[in-house]
Order: structure tokens, then sequence, then C-alpha cells
């Protein structure tokens, strides 16, 4: 390390302004600048050979008191001196600071593929994102979403939908009923058993003209197995309004079916029978799954006129109001899209299956190859009338 | 309905080349679900082979072999003129017709026959049995064809595919509830006719197109009664009854008669049995047959009296209902004498029914409504074939006609004589007509939204069956006598939009008004599930079926609301029989089970309703739906729904952040989830719905007594708790130790929502902060110090942050510091320090006042 006493590091006389001094201490200078191994070193030359006691700015000074003729002279060389020496500063600095950032860097390598200590990542279930996608088709078209209650009053999942006491498909919805004191099934209250008591809700409280879709909880007395579960999902929809027809209703679920499963899908009718829907439909859709050719219809939901008898319960006009319903599975939707194989998989809770999906349902219309497998869920879950 | 395609084509015209998948897409075409396409499951060579010689060969197993030459024709027959075949059987001689599969037949089950080594020979095919070829499993040994087929010529080689009915397919499909005629052969093949789009007329043939000779005089006496008709309706409206006497009660059922009734799912039972279930299959007319020797008396069709029971065929004895429909018999003048023979249209009883002895039959063809039968079948759980044609509505225009054709059968093949008299009585005028229906001619086309015009709609409604009259565009509608379904302009629209095929409606999207999107309390919800997930959070879904006993488990007290749950009169399973009045109350089964498979380190969470009854609420009325029902009526249904309140609940177990990289190098612990994680939780799903909420201490089963928090809303309602679970919680919950809740109202939450944030304009001045340190009493919330520091501050305070809680001996015993961090702002100029210590000190002085604090050196 050069001396950092403000001595005179050549020998020269203090403020010596002679070429030959001049010289010497410049020299003296750029060696222990060119010296300098680090930042610290090179700061201490700094003090030392350009600080205020150093001989080039000694020198400096004494210019002042030279004779006029010689000022001049003098001026020019230790001026000249100064700023070579500030250039070799500068630019030693420059190499010192480039080595000491690459070192930093060097040392400062981690391992970046280790995880990290947030909480493990979390996820939605893949049906109420698919009803929030279905929802979200709908209010594009300028409908709104309504919802109705599990517990339901049987006028309003049964009587108000056309459903006679004794009608044969009443028997068939193989309902959950609410004891009442006796333990016996005389509550008048039932587990609904589809979304269609929205209808008459909203008919009743809305009124018309209505176009709204209800996603929600259904309850079957079925038991548990791969295609079926006593608890699952629909998505019911209504519009009632002045001049609807079932070409409407087409349209409206051509549209749905595209948002749901891709430009490509075909859709079917078959004339089906629902007490609350006259006509009536079942809407089959066909569509390719990427991995997979062509495969069959497969029976997607229940759709129909609503009957004017809906209607007259409502207190809407049948001569001047018409509409059309649709329901659908969510379970199947999910299944077919998503190519889930075993309705248990959705209702048991395993963290796995819902952390597959994600937190938002972010695919294209087009069908996702989640969790692989078969690609024919089978038929008959979740799918009842509507 | 399964349908053997040969009795189909008997009824009307198959297409060339039809097989059973294209009359199945023809009925799907017309809106007959296709259940499937059933053969007989036996391919052949299957053929009739004569049994030239037999030998027994007795074995060291013990058991006796025949070995056969067996005659199978010219073009199946080995060199010698036979096949060698090993049998088991011993019910069959030399010189019998037998049945015999080839190799290269396949039997069902995909039993593929190949010529086998066995018993020291090569047998080459198998001889059959019923059951080998799935004709019936009651049978004993091999077919002997003079013993099954009598009477009818056979000869070796001979198709025995073709013989014995096993070529044909039969096609099932799934009936629609207002479609009753359909469970006949005769509906659908009319519905065939429809689904190929060919007329009625030229291809159909209706098997009761048939001549009922007038009878000589009245039949067996029947007496009509209904004093409990319902809904003003008799149960029974017509009943026509015919004698057929000197049955022979060996004669066996004619071959096509018993192949049909067997594929088309029912057992073959005995002539008399067999026939009435041939024509109801045929023609959806259920019937039934007497013993007219176990008859006393006349029949009398009755409402049940109180006490009375029945033993029905299938033996179960049962208790009568007043509103049960019965069939009678009693000497007559002697009602005390009354015996109950079935119930009607529903089943028979174990008296009357015909036996091997039976030679004299009495022919039921009633006509019972619908109504009454639905119930009864209801309520004795006896959904038979018949009960479900009547309850769906029989053709009332056959009854007389199906009894002539039963009587004809058993005449034919039973050897029998019928009577030439007969008995036919109505009550209440009998079948009431088809009603008349008035349409406007453009309705179809303004319904359907296609351009069917009246003559298209005219034609198609007449195919179908109907007489249509047509005057100025309004048209006048009676449906055909089988259509009881058709009742309202609606329901002939479908009739001429299936004929004219869904798929000629086009597609056209409707125009809904604008709308509004979703409602703020939907976009809450949305924005609550989607900050869970991002905090960690798995979404599950559970399903809401409970026991009490989880509420026990959860320690709750004896008079807690929570133990008021809904109950099920039907659940699926008695071990669970309630609904939850909490998520908690279901979502632990689903940790439970992560747990066992594994899966130890959980954040559950679920939205989902929970169900709290109002104890002693009346029941819903079930009203009428003539019309819409009463303000009032209206009010007291909706009220009569129990409420049903919107949760979010959630568990965590096991580690909340696992081992990794931290600032610090790796860390190797996990950080177990805390009761903090819980309350953090309650505290994100605030903040995702934009709700400023408190959190206090409180002690609520199932929680931990110190470490649960109550999270309630700026007014003053409780949202919900969080924190660490009670220990005997988790323990009798079965859940892993330490686990923590929460579980909110999310209605309670969300009433909150929806005003408009109102903000100030944003200082640009520089910030002044403080920080202070307060000692209180160890049991001091701090929640309570930042409450009051907060108050105390006044407006300048822009933040206040805990940065340090300390206990020991600097502060002495039983007492804690808190150290926060106050930031002070003003809208409008730069703040001095005395400004800012000014405020600081106000705010020291109301923790002072309202917890005891002091300030800390």
């Amino acid at each position: 390390m050069p001396d950092p006493k403000p001595e005179d590091p050549a020998g020269g006389a203090e403020g010596a302004v002679d070429e030959s001094s001049v010289q010497a201490a410049l020299d003296a200078a750029l060696a222990a600048v060119e010296a300098a191994a680090d930042l610290d070193e090179l700061k201490a030359a700094r003090l030392a050979h350009a600080g205020d006691r150093s001989p080039l700015a000694l020198a400096n000074r004494a210019i002042g008191a030279l004779p006029g003729p010689e000022k001049a002279a003098a001026g020019k060389r230790v001026g000249s001196a100064r700023g070579r020496l500030n250039q070799a500063l500068a630019a030693r600095a420059g190499v010192l600071e480039a080595e000491r950032t690459e070192r930093a860097l060097r040392e400062e390598v981690v391992d970046v593929t280790l995880p990290g200590r947030r909480p493990e990542r979390g996820a939605r279930h893949p049906l109420p994102l698919l009803m929030e996608r279905v929802a979200d088709v709908f209010t594009a078209m300028g409908w709104e979403v309504a919802e109705g209650p599990e517990v339901e009053a049987e006028w309003f999942n049964f009587d108000a939908l056309n459903f006679d006491v004794d009608h044969p498909a009443r028997q068939m919805q193989d309902t959950f009923f609410v004891a009442d004191a006796e333990g016996g099934a005389g509550s008048g209250l039932v587990l609904r058993t589809h979304t269609s008591p929205v209808q008459a809700r909203s008919l009743l409280t809305r009124g018309v003209p209505l176009y709204v879709v209800c996603p929600g909880k259904v309850f079957r007395t079925d038991e548990l197995d791969a295609t079926h579960t006593p608890v699952f999902h629909q998505l019911e929809g209504i519009a009632v309004d002045e001049g609807l027809t079932m070409a409407h209703l087409k349209g409206t679920l051509d549209h749905f079916a595209r948002a749901m499963f891709g430009d490509a899908v075909e859709t079917r009718w078959r004339p089906a029978f629902f007490p609350f829907t006259e006509p009536s439909a079942e809407l089959d859709l066909r569509f390719s799954l990427g991995r997979e050719a062509e495969r069959g219809w497969i029976e997607w939901g229940g759709c129909g006129m609503v009957n004017p008898n809906v209607l007259r319960a409502c207190g809407i006009d049948p001569e001047r109001y018409q509409g059309f319903a649709f329901g659908m599975g969510i379970e199947r939707t999910l299944m077919f899209r998503n190519g889930v194989t075993d309705m248990r998989d959705m209702v048991e809770g395993d963290v796995r299956f819902s952390r597959a999906f994600g937190v938002e349902d972010l695919s294209a219309s087009a069908v996702a190859d989640v969790l692989g497998g078969p690609a024919d869920p089978g038929t008959g879950a979740g799918e009842g009338v509507l | 309905m399964r349908v053997p395609l040969d009795w189909l084509a008997e009824h009307v015209d198959l297409e060339p080349g039809a097989t059973g998948a294209d009359v199945a897409a023809s009925l799907v075409r017309v809106g007959l679900e296709e259940e499937g396409v059933h053969t007989s499951g036996v391919t052949g060579p299957l053929v009739v082979g004569r049994v030239l010689e037999l030998a027994p060969e007795p074995q060291k197993n013990g058991k006796t072999i025949n070995w056969c030459h067996v005659e199978v024709g010219p073009q199946h027959d080995g060199p010698e003129g036979w096949r060698g075949i090993v049998c088991g059987a011993h019910n069959f001689a030399a010189g019998d017709l037998v049945v015999v599969a080839l190799p290269g037949a396949v039997l069902p089950g995909g039993f593929a026959i190949a010529a086998r080594k066995t018993y020291g020979h090569v047998s080459d095919g198998m001889i059959c049995s019923a059951k080998e070829l799935g004709l019936g499993a009651d049978s004993e040994g091999i077919i002997v064809l003079s013993q099954l087929l009598p009477g009818v010529e056979v000869s070796p080689g001979q198709d025995a595919l073709e013989l014995l009915g096993l070529a044909g397919e039969t096609v099932e499909v799934n009936v629609t509830p207002d479609r009753g005629y359909c469970f006949s052969v005769r509906g659908i093949a009319r519905e065939y006719a429809h689904g190929t789009g060919r007329p009625v007329a030229q291809v159909f043939r209706d098997p009761v197109a048939v001549e009922v000779p007038a009878p000589t005089g009245p039949g067996y006496p029947v007496r009509l009664s209904d004093d409990a008709p319902i809904h003003g309706t008799v149960g029974c409206d017509r009943f026509v009854a015919r004698t057929v006497r000197g049955i022979d009660p060996s004669a066996p059922t004619p071959r096509f008669i018993a192949d049909r009734v067997r594929r088309a799912g029912m057992r073959s039972i005995s002539l008399a049995v067999d026939v009435t279930n041939y024509l109801m299959l045929e023609t959806g007319q259920p019937l039934h047959a007497y013993d007219l020797d176990a008859l006393q008396g006349e029949l009398v069709v009755r409402r049940a009296r109180a006490g009375e029971r029945l033993t029905t065929l299938d033996g179960v004895e049962r208790a009568l209902d007043p509103q049960d429909l019965l069939i009678t018999d009693e000497a007559p003048g002697d009602p005390a004498s009354s015996r109950v023979l079935s119930l009607a249209g529903v089943m028979g009883g174990q008296s009357t029914e015909v036996s091997a002895s039976t030679t004299d039959v009495l022919v039921e063809a009633a006509h019972f409504t619908p109504v009454t039968v639905a119930r009864t079948a209801r309520r004795h759980k006896l959904p038979t074939e018949g009960a479900k044609r009547w309850e769906r509505g029989v053709d009332p225009a056959m009854t007389a006609r199906v009894a002539e054709l039963a009587v004809r059968l058993l005449v034919e093949h039973g050897g029998g004589t019928a009577d030439t008299t007969a008995t036919d009585v109505v009550l209440g005028g009998g079948p009431a007509p088809s009603p008349t229906i008035a349409m406007d001619a453009g309705f179809p086309a303004r319904l359907t939204g296609t351009d069917a015009g009246e003559a298209e709609v005219v034609a198609a409604l007449t195919e179908i069956g109907c007489a249509v009259r047509a005057e100025g565009g309004r048209l006048e509608v009676v449906p055909p006598s089988w259509r009881p379904d058709l009742r309202q302009g609606v329901d002939l629209v479908e009739e001429v939009a299936r004929l004219r095929g869904y798929d000629t409606i086009p597609s056209v999207l409707p125009a809904a008004p604008a709308g509004r999107g979703l409602t703020a309390g939907q976009r809450a919800r949305r924005s609550i599930a989607r900050s869970l997930a991002d905090d960690g959070f798995v979404e599950v879904l559970s399903h809401p079926f409970v026991a009490s006993a989880v509420h026990d488990a959860q320690g709750l007290p004896a008079d807690d609301p929570r133990r008021t749950a809904l109950r099920l009169a039907n659940p699926l399973s008695e071990q669970q029989p309630l609904m939850r009045t909490s998520l908690l109350d279901s979502l632990v089964e689903v940790v439970r089970r992560n747990v066992s498979r594994g899966l130890r380190d959980l954040a559950l969470v679920e939205l989902g309703t929970v169900v709290h009854p109002t104890p002693g609420a009346p029941p819903a009325e079930v009203l009428g739906a003539a019309g819409r029902p009463g303000e009032q009526e209206l009010a007291a249904l909706l009220a009569a729904v129990p409420r049903q309140p919107l949760h979010v609940a959630g568990v965590l177990t096991g580690a909340r952040r696992p081992p990794g990289a931290g600032g610090e190098g790796f860390q190797r612990t996990a950080e177990p989830a805390t009761w903090a994680d819980a309350v953090e939780a309650a505290r994100t799903v605030a903040a995702a719905a934009g709700v400023a909420v408190l959190v206090e201490a409180d002690r609520r089963a199932p929680w931990h007594p110190g470490r649960c928090a109550r999270i309630t809303t700026a007014a003053g309602h409780v949202v919900g708790h969080a924190g660490e679970l009670h220990p005997q919680a988790v323990a009798a919950l079965e859940l892993p130790a330490r686990a923590v809740a929460f579980e909110l109202d999310l209605d309670v939450l969300l009433a909150q929502v929806g005003a408009s944030v109102q903000v100030q304009q944003l200082s640009g001045y520089p910030a002044a902060t403080q920080d202070v340190a307060l000692v209180v009493d160890a049991d001091v919330p701090a929640g309570a110090v930042e409450a009051a520091l907060r108050a105390g501050a006044g407006e300048l305070l822009e933040d206040v942050r805990l940065f340090d809680v300390y206990t020991g001996a600097q502060v002495g015993e039983g007492r804690k510091s808190l150290a926060y961090g106050l930031r002070f702002r003003a809208p409008d100029r730069t703040l001095t320090a005395e400004e800012a210590s000014a405020a600081r000190e106000a705010a020291v002085a109301e923790a002072a006042a309202r917890t005891g604090a002091v300030q800390r050196g």
C-alpha cells in the first residue's frame, strides 16, 4: 500500500512546478492508481495524489505565486498532469467496480428450483367454477342469475310445475321428503329434485319479460356410485316473453353448447316429456374430444316450451306470453368437458381433484384434457328431468 | 318396453332390411328413447339333430356319459352320416330330435362351442338344454323337441335359431310418462310408422281391429260401485267379463306366445296367465284371469273398508286403505260374505288365481281410471306392469275387443268353449269421451317458430289419429281414444312438431332485454371463493346429510340452536337423517377422508347453504295450481320454507407453510397452521367482500375457549367464529391435533355489500411516523388497544401497525408491552414534529383511559 501521508511522494520540494517535479509527481500518482487492487486502495491513492495536500494540488496552488511570464507554462503543465491523473482514477474505478459487482454476483448464486415458503397453492372446485362460467355466458346475453332454496316447498317443486300429486313423473323423481312432526312426509317440504322450482319462483317474484338462469344443487335418493350421486348440480334456464318460440330455444341452446364445448359441437333434439314444458325435447350433443376422433350422441339435458299450466299457476297470461325452459346437469357437463369418469371424484372432496383445476376456468371453449382416462363418462348420472 | 322385432313386424311393415338398430333410430326420432337392442346371445350354427345311437359309458368318477351319434343334416354330418357328441344328460333316447350347437356356435355368456376331446371321444358339438340357450332356468336336462314343440314338424339339419325364436332382435325403448299407449306393441307399431314417415293407414295393422260378437245375454254378474271417487272420478268406469269353459289345464302355452312374452321381459307361467300378459304387451290393455270355480256369486268392484286385508300374489298380506279400489266377490244378497280378490288394476290375490287344475276361466277386461290405480300402486309400493299402464291411461275403446282376443286365444290353444254371453257394465256413464280441443291453425307455427301451415297441421293431427274439423283458421280437434295425454293446444303442437321432425325448427338467438350482470352479492361470493383459493384453500363440496352425533362431538350445549336440524323422512342412511346446521358438521368428514388418504397438510373450504328450521313451524301448504296463489297464501308458503343461509367454512390441519427457501437460507421446519391462520382467513373473506369487521375474543363450541375469535360487522351483527378447535372436539371428530377452523354466515356479511366506496383525495405531503410502546395487563386484547389508539389519534392518523409484543421481567409479571408504529399525515400541509407528537399523545391518552395502558420509558 502506498504511503497515505500527504508528503511529497516524489521527493520534490513542496509546491515545485518545474517540469521534472510535476512529471515525477504524475508518474508516482499513476503508478499508485495502477497498483490499487481494490476500491479501498484506490480511495487511498486518490487522497494521496489528488487530495488537497498532494504534490499536484500544492503545485497548482503555487502557480499563483510565480512571476508572470512563467505562469502560463506552469499552469498548462500542472493542469495537464492533473487531468491525466483524474482520467486514470476514473478508469481504474470503473475496472474495480465492475470486478466487485462480478464477484458479488458470483457469490450470490442460488438454486432457483428450491420451493418457496408460500402456503401450498389452493384451488376452486370445478363444479362452482363451471357454474360461474355458465352464468357468464348467459349474463353476456343479457340474462340474469337467479337463486332458490335447496329445501323447497313441494308446491314449487311439483305442483306449480304441473306435476299433479298423482302424476307418474312425480313418483319418478326419487324425492327426499322433509319429516313432519310425526316423522312422516307431510311437512310439505322436500329437498328440491331439480332447479326447476326457480322457474315458478322467478315468474312469481320477477314477472315478465323474464330471462334468468339458475345454477344450483339438487337432490335425489340415489346411492353414491361411479355414475350417481344423491347431491348434484343443475343449470336451469327460463325465458318468458312475447313471441318466444322453439326456434329461440334452439338458438339459445346452440349458443350455449358452442360456448361450453367449442364451435364444432353438434346438437340434436329428440321429442321428450316433462310436465312443465310442452312441447319438450331432450338435447343431445356430439363433439370431438381432441384426443379422440368422433364419439356418439350424448344426452346433455332437457328443454321445451313452458307449459301454459305453469304460466297460469304463476299468474302469467299464456295467451299473451310464451317462453322456454331448459335444464342441464353440471356434473355431466364437467364429465364431457373435462374427462371426469367417476362421479365420486367430484363429491368426495379429495384435494387432488380440485387442485387439478386451479383457481379459475380459463379453458377455451374447446375441451380441456384434465385428468385423462376414457372419454365416455357413461350415462344416467345427474340427468333427471330438466 | 321391449318389443321383439318379429312381433312388431306383425303389426307394422318394417322398412326393407331394417335391423333392430334401424328400428330404434326411427323410434328415437319421434321421442322414444333407445334403451338397447337385445339379441338372444346365441349365434349359429344351431340345428335340429336326431339321436341315432346312444351308448351309456360309466366313468371312473362315478358319472355316466352318453356317447351319441347325432344326425345333423347332410351339410353338417360327418362322412358316416352323423356326428359324435358326448352328452351328460339322460332325459332322452335314441330317435329323439334335439337341439345341437355345432363348433363355431356361441351360446349366451360368450360360451363358444368347439370340437374337444373328452371322456375318450372327440365331442363334435353340444346337445343343448333350455338353460344353456337362455330359454329359462327351470327345465331339467336337454331339450327334446317333441316335448317342447309338440306337433311341430322338424327335421335334422333345420336351423334351430329360427325355430326356437333365438334369431330375432328385441328393441327396448324408454316410454315417457305421457305415452302410456307405447307400453304396447300396438303403440310402438304406430310410432314406428310415424318415425319412418309412412302413412299409418298403409303400413299399420291394428291388433285390436277385431269383431266382437253381440252377446246372447248377460254374462257373469258384476256390480260396479264407488262410494269414494277421487276428484269426482270413479275408479272403475267399465267392466267387461267373458267366460271360457273346458280348457285343458295341461295345454301348454303356444311357443310363439311363450317366446314373445319371455323376450318382452316377462315369465311364461301358464296358458291363461300367458295369454293375459301377451295381450297386455300387444295391446296395452291389462287383463285378469279368474278361476271361475273359485268365485262365489257376483263380482263387486268397490273401495276397501276399514280393516280389510288381502294377501296379494307376491305372498304379502296387506292392510287395505279406504281409497284402494278392489275386486271382490260375494254371494248375492249377502254382503257379509264379501271376499277381497284383488287390488284393482294393480295385483291379484292368491285365492282365485288360475291354477294347474283350472278348467273354467273368467277373463276380466276392465277400465280403471289413472289416479285410483296410481295411488294404490304407490301406497303398496307395487309398480306392476298393469299399474304402470293404468296410471298412464289405457285406451277405453278397446276393452271389449281385447277380451274377445283373449277368448279366442284360450279357445284356440286351450281347447275351451266360450260362453256366448258377456258382461259389459259401466259406472258414471262409462269412460269419458276424448275432449275437443280448439286451436288456432297458426298456433303450431307461432309456438315452434316454423312455417307449419294449416294443411300440414291438419294432416299431422289426422295421421296420429285425431278427428279434425277446420273452419276459418280455427281447428276443433278430438284426440284418439289412446291419447289421453292430449289435452290442450300445446300438446297438439308437439305432435305436429315431432312428425315434422324437430330438426326442421330453425335456430334463432333471442335478444333479451339489457341485463345488469351479476348482483353485488354474486360477485362478492366469487371474490371470496377466489381470495381463499389464492390464499391456499382448496374448495370442496360435502354432502349435507349428518348425524346428531356430530353435534355431540362438537360439544354443542344442549340448548344450542345448531342442534335444531331439519330431519328427512326418508334419508339415504338412517345414521345420517339430518341436514347440517353448519358447514363444519359435514366438512370434518372430508377432512378425515383426505387425512386417511395421506393428505395431511390441509386447508379446505366450502361455500354452501345450511338449514336453520324454525322449531314448531307449520307445514308448507300444498296449494292448488290452477292459478296464481293469493298473496297471503304465497307469503305463508314462502315463510314455511326454512331459513337457509349461505355459509363459508374452512378447516386447516398440519403445515400451513412447508419447508422451503427463505431469506435466511433453507427453512427446514414447516410452519403449522394455527388459530391465527383461521382468523386471517376470516379477515380474508371480509376483505374480499369489502366489509369491515371486528375481531374479538369469544367462547363458543367447537372452538378452544381461549383461542376463539368472534367476527362481527361494524354494525354489530355476528358473522361467525374462527380459531383453534377445542381439543376434545378435535379428538371426538377424529381430526388431526391442533386443527383450526372458521365458519362465517355470508348472508350476514353480504348484507353489508353494495354501497360504492367513497374515497378522499390522496395527500402528497410527507408522513410523520411515531412509535409508541404501551404496557397493559396481559389479558387486554391488542385489538382493544389499537381501537383506542385509532380513536384517540384523530384525523391525522393514517395507519397503525403493531410491530412487537413483549412479555418479560422488564414489564413485570402479568403485563405485556405492545409496540405500535403510528403514521400521521395531513391533507394540506407538512406536519410539524409538534403536531405529530400531540396526536400521538392524544392516542396514548385514549389508550390509557380505555385499557389502562402506560407508555413505556
